[in-house]
């Protein structure tokens, strides 16, 4: 602990053991507005020591300005007063009040370093943990537990006696349980170690390894047997939950990646397994998306809602691309495979260098709008992120939706007689050309719909495709030609094995172990998993 | 370098006259007066030839292509003001293509073909060393302007970016102290390649010399391209529990958006734990929301963000050439460390020539050794003669949300590159001189003066 932290837990205590009563701190303002403008200061003393007098005051009117501290967001007047910046609507705010107000100019940011972060942190949690809401309650409490101002016990007591909401309760219990770990006294040790064991929080790992370990003199550091029984008892529960956490990580993080792969392999199992073009510029289908998703994340300036606007724009757009595509290049190379491999590849380094003229061979940032961001915590120590969450569910939807087109419609009825045979359907009056045409762009359209979801979770950059090429032609391969179920299949096959050698054997090798797996596979049965009965050759 | 040993001991035996020149380009069967000029412009009139060696398509192209933009801006205000020796330069740009084989293709093309005096170019260590040969085999002249691994030193290359003890060494003292947070664990996570590799192996000698046990290091790698950081990020995670842990980051290129976008969204903050990186700057979190990363780190020799008035020319002269030239990313475009040691190294090589009245690689070369400029990072910087590299001031920033970098940490003044680190073992006596009596890069006695003189740390 820095002596910093060690004199604003001091104040911290002395704020809560001296009983400061709310009202009387709340009438007082004028302490109040000092050290906020106190936090505006250039120099970070000064600033460590306005957090330390906002934790004594411990009135939750400094919530905002705290807040803005630790996102950049405080300003320095000319006047030498604190102000809130909007970065969005380039306004000043008054750091009480909330309300616009204009500030004397120049405005000089205040840059805090993670130094002044760690010291504000636990005081802003402080503050929240009186919020009605009890999500920051909740927020405020974890941030104590997790070694704040772990001495400031009866801040916490407090806390815990009015709390109703259960699991912000239970953060709290856990909190004052770090506390009490190292009280003198046994039976509070023992009751720590009751909760601890209960939470399974793995953050008291160490230490409860500790407690066990012999001492300097041979002799166990806790000396009282009953709270080694305890502790040998909290250290087996918090190691099996450790081991089960991240095997259904693993198999998370394996659905997941299953997610990526399917969504880059969807549109390639339609155009290359009905149509049995081998598409090498599948993978700009991908990247077109995404730069779609750019394109309307910068038109609607950020707007929450732009990723609803981006899915059918992508959509379109990349489904525009691949019908041109196939009208101008590929139906003139159908019954050629090679001529076609090499034109989609030149077609592919031709989309990526006008990419990289109209946007610059940079990276573009493509944020996650804020009900994307962040995750939810299924476990401790196990955090989904929202935008994976969300990747599963649209890959679902659209999977369902393509199995509804080919299998429901009548066009994908049309689809699967030329698929099967193309001179009978041609017989039959089923225009076979405008049928290729639609079944093309309907698989660009889904590889733009890919890049939507795939900008969600990484680069958006002129050469995003070229890195998911290869994973969609083995899902495609693996799953069997011409099969949305293989695709599907083989996407999860390949997710979830993936992430499970990972752990031991590191990325680099995993990745190699699956190729290694597949070639095996494929040797074995060359039709992949599920073969297309009855299927005439192209 | 056994080329090299082996002319230069001949150079020693056959000719004590010649003691004053370092050995010549190890040409294989090179008679001892191979001290010929090599690769001189035929005329001494027309313009001067510069080659620029930078990917401008491939996965490198989203970190040299400002290199290039910001190479030419260099050369055209050079020749604004009077050119080299009242000549113009001309910049030769070739296209290497991400594709480590042909920089050296493209390196032999530049000097035999197109008869550069010089050339600035590189990225990746890989590239480095894949033309290294090629400028040694024809006394080529290399300005390399990226932070690299260290562990090399030659006769032909001027290194203008940080060797580890300018960089990486600075930034785990930070985060090992108490204003960085104390860190006692570390995970050492990389792209899988020589850079990320020879670092991880200089910091692991170092944290043992800091007393931080095997058990308390994680070293991960992961391949060129990388993008499901899930499972790295839990074991971070799981690995930080209970000490303050510290990651250092070596992944390069752009794998960094998905690695940091995977620790925004699983709640890592820099307060609990730190990331530093050193292939992150300002040009790369130009593709990433910043916002999640507020108070992450990154250790430079340049900061955009830092206030003098020479940074502040710096960056009105580079977005007057971005505006002037139209570049993609318009006002968006923003300066970086390799940027800034790019524009240091074009300058010193224009003063070197000038001072030697010459483009001969030899001349320019005695030359090049002692030039000092006025740096955008507020010193004087200084090219050290001895080992090629520059004196360089260390900076330590933490990313802003507008994604610049807020200075936290730095050292009174440039320090003095180590070309070989002196935590590995086997690198113990190594030394990196090319002045007489040393002569050399890579040993650990010197070459002229029979053996007896020994280097000296």
């Amino acid at each position: 602990m820095t002596p910093r932290r060690r004199q604003l837990v001091t104040l911290v205590i002395v704020a809560v053991t001296g009983a400061v009563p709310w009202s009387t701190a709340h009438a007082g303002h004028l302490p109040l507005n000092d050290a906020i403008d106190g936090l505006a200061s250039a120099s970070d003393d000064t600033i460590t020591e306005s957090v330390a007098k906002l934790g004594a005051l411990d009135d939750p009117q400094a919530i905002p300005a705290l807040d803005a501290l630790m996102d950049d967001r405080l300003r320095q007047g000319a006047d030498g007063h604190a102000y809130l910046w909007s970065p969005k609507t380039h306004d000043t705010l008054d750091p009480l009040t909330g309300k616009v107000v204009s500030a004397p100019r120049p405005l000089k940011e205040v840059e805090v370093s993670n130094e002044i972060r760690r010291v504000a942190a636990p005081v802003l949690a402080q503050l929240q943990l009186g919020s009605p809401d009890a999500a920051v309650r909740l927020a405020a409490a974890k941030e104590l537990s997790s070694g704040g101002a772990g001495e400031a016990a009866a801040l916490l007591h407090r806390a815990l006696a009015r709390e109703r909401d259960p699991k912000v309760h239970e953060a709290l219990a856990v909190a004052i349980a770090r506390v009490d770990l190292g009280s003198p006294d046994a039976e509070a040790r023992l009751a720590a170690l009751e909760v601890i064991g209960k939470s399974a929080n793995d953050d008291f790992l160490s230490t409860l390894q500790q407690m066990l370990a012999p001492g300097d003199n041979g002799a166990p550091r806790e000396p009282d047997p009953r709270v080694r029984a305890a502790a040998t008892r909290a250290r087996d529960a918090i190691v099996s939950h450790q081991r089960f956490v991240s095997l259904v990580g693993d198999l998370l993080h394996g659905l997941s990646l299953a997610s990526v792969l399917l969504f880059a392999a969807l549109g390639l199992a339609v155009t290359f397994g009905l149509l049995g073009v081998i598409n090498m510029a599948h993978g700009e289908m991908l990247m077109l998306g995404a730069y779609a998703t750019y394109t309307v994340q910068t038109a609607m300036h950020g707007s929450r809602f732009y990723l609803l606007v981006a899915i059918p724009a992508a959509f379109l757009a990349t489904a525009l691309v691949g019908v041109l595509l196939e009208r101008t290049v590929i139906r003139h190379l159908y019954k050629r495979p090679l001529e076609t491999l090499l034109a989609t590849w030149g077609i592919s380094l031709g989309i990526i260098q006008t990419v990289r003229l109209v946007f610059g061979a940079q990276n573009v940032s493509v944020a996650n709008p804020d009900w994307l961001a962040g995750g939810v915590e299924l476990a401790h120590g196990l955090v989904l992120p929202w935008a994976r969450v969300a990747v599963v569910a649209f890959v679902v939807v659209v999977s369902a939706a393509v199995w509804f087109i080919l299998q429901r419609t009548r066009f994908g009825l049309e689809v699967r007689a030329v698929t099967q045979n193309r001179a009978m359907a041609a017989c039959l009056g089923i225009p076979t050309k405008r049928v290729d045409a639609l079944v093309f762009g309907l698989g660009s359209g889904i590889a733009g719909l890919g890049g939507v979801a795939l900008s969600q979770l990484g680069n958006v950059g002129p050469e995003l495709g070229q890195s998911y090429i290869i994973d969609s032609f083995m899902v495609v391969v693996l799953g069997g030609v011409g099969r949305l179920a293989g695709a599907v299949a083989a996407a999860l096959g390949l997710g979830v094995v993936n992430k499970l050698i990972e752990p031991a054997a590191g990325a680099v090798l995993g990745k190699i172990v699956v190729l290694v797996f597949i070639i095996l596979f494929i040797q074995r049965r060359p039709q992949g998993l599920f073969a297309l009965k009855g299927r005439v050759e192209v | 370098m056994r080329h090299t040993n082996l002319v230069g001991l001949l150079l020693a035996g056959a000719s004590v006259a010649a003691c004053s020149q370092p050995p010549a380009a190890p040409a294989p069967g090179a008679a001892p007066a191979a001290a010929a000029p090599a690769a001189a412009p035929a005329d001494d009139k027309g313009p001067i030839k510069v080659g620029i060696l930078h990917s401008l398509s491939g996965t490198m192209a989203i970190s040299e292509t400002s290199l290039k933009d910001v190479a030419l801006m260099t050369i055209e205000e050079i020749n604004e003001a009077g050119g080299v020796l009242g000549r113009k330069l001309e910049p030769v740009v070739v296209d290497p293509a991400s594709n480590w084989p042909l920089f050296a293709e493209k390196a032999r093309d530049l000097i035999q073909n197109q008869k550069v005096a010089v050339t600035f170019g590189c990225w990746t260590s890989v590239s480095r060393k894949s033309v290294l040969p090629v400028y040694e085999e024809l006394n080529g002249l290399l300005f390399y302007p990226v932070q690299y691994e260290g562990e090399e030193s030659s006769w032909n290359v001027f290194y203008t970016g940080a060797a580890p003890n300018q960089q990486a060494i600075p930034a785990v003292e930070y985060l090992m102290g108490k204003k960085g947070g104390g860190a006692k664990r570390w995970v050492l996570l990389g792209t899988d390649y020589v850079y990320p590799r020879t670092t991880n192996k200089i910091l692991r000698y170092f944290l043992h010399s800091k007393g931080v046990a095997d058990e308390d290091i994680m070293e991960k790698y992961t391949p060129f391209g990388h993008s499901d950081y899930q499972t790295i990020v839990a074991d971070i995670k799981k690995f930080s529990t209970g000490k303050r842990t510290a990651v250092v980051s070596t992944i390069n290129g752009d794998s960094n958006v998905p690695f940091y976008k995977e620790l925004g969204n699983q709640g890592i903050k820099a307060t609990d734990i730190p990331v530093v990186a050193f292939s992150v700057g300002e040009e790369e979190l130009r593709g990433i929301d910043t916002k999640p990363l507020v108070g992450q780190l990154a250790a430079w020799n340049y900061f955009e963000s830092i206030d003098n008035p020479t940074n502040k020319a710096f960056i009105d002269k580079w977005m007057a050439y971005v505006k002037k030239n139209n570049l993609p990313g318009g006002d968006k475009r923003v300066t970086n460390d390799p940027m800034e040691a790019t524009y240091i190294g074009i300058h010193m090589w224009a003063q070197a020539v000038e001072q030697a009245h010459s483009t001969n690689v030899d001349a320019v070369r005695q030359a090049v050794g002692y030039q000092h400029f006025a740096g955008p990072d507020g010193f004087d910087i200084t090219m050290d003669a001895e080992n090629h590299h520059l004196h360089k001031p260390v900076y330590i920033g933490e990313v802003k949300a507008d994604g610049q970098f807020h200075v936290v940490w730095k050292t009174d003044g440039p320090i003095k590159a180590q070309a070989w680190s002196p935590y590995i073992p086997d690198d113990k006596g190594k030394i990196a001189n090319w002045l007489y009596p040393w002569a050399c890069g890579n040993c650990t006695a010197a070459k002229f003066g029979g053996g007896t003189v020994t280097a000296s740390k």
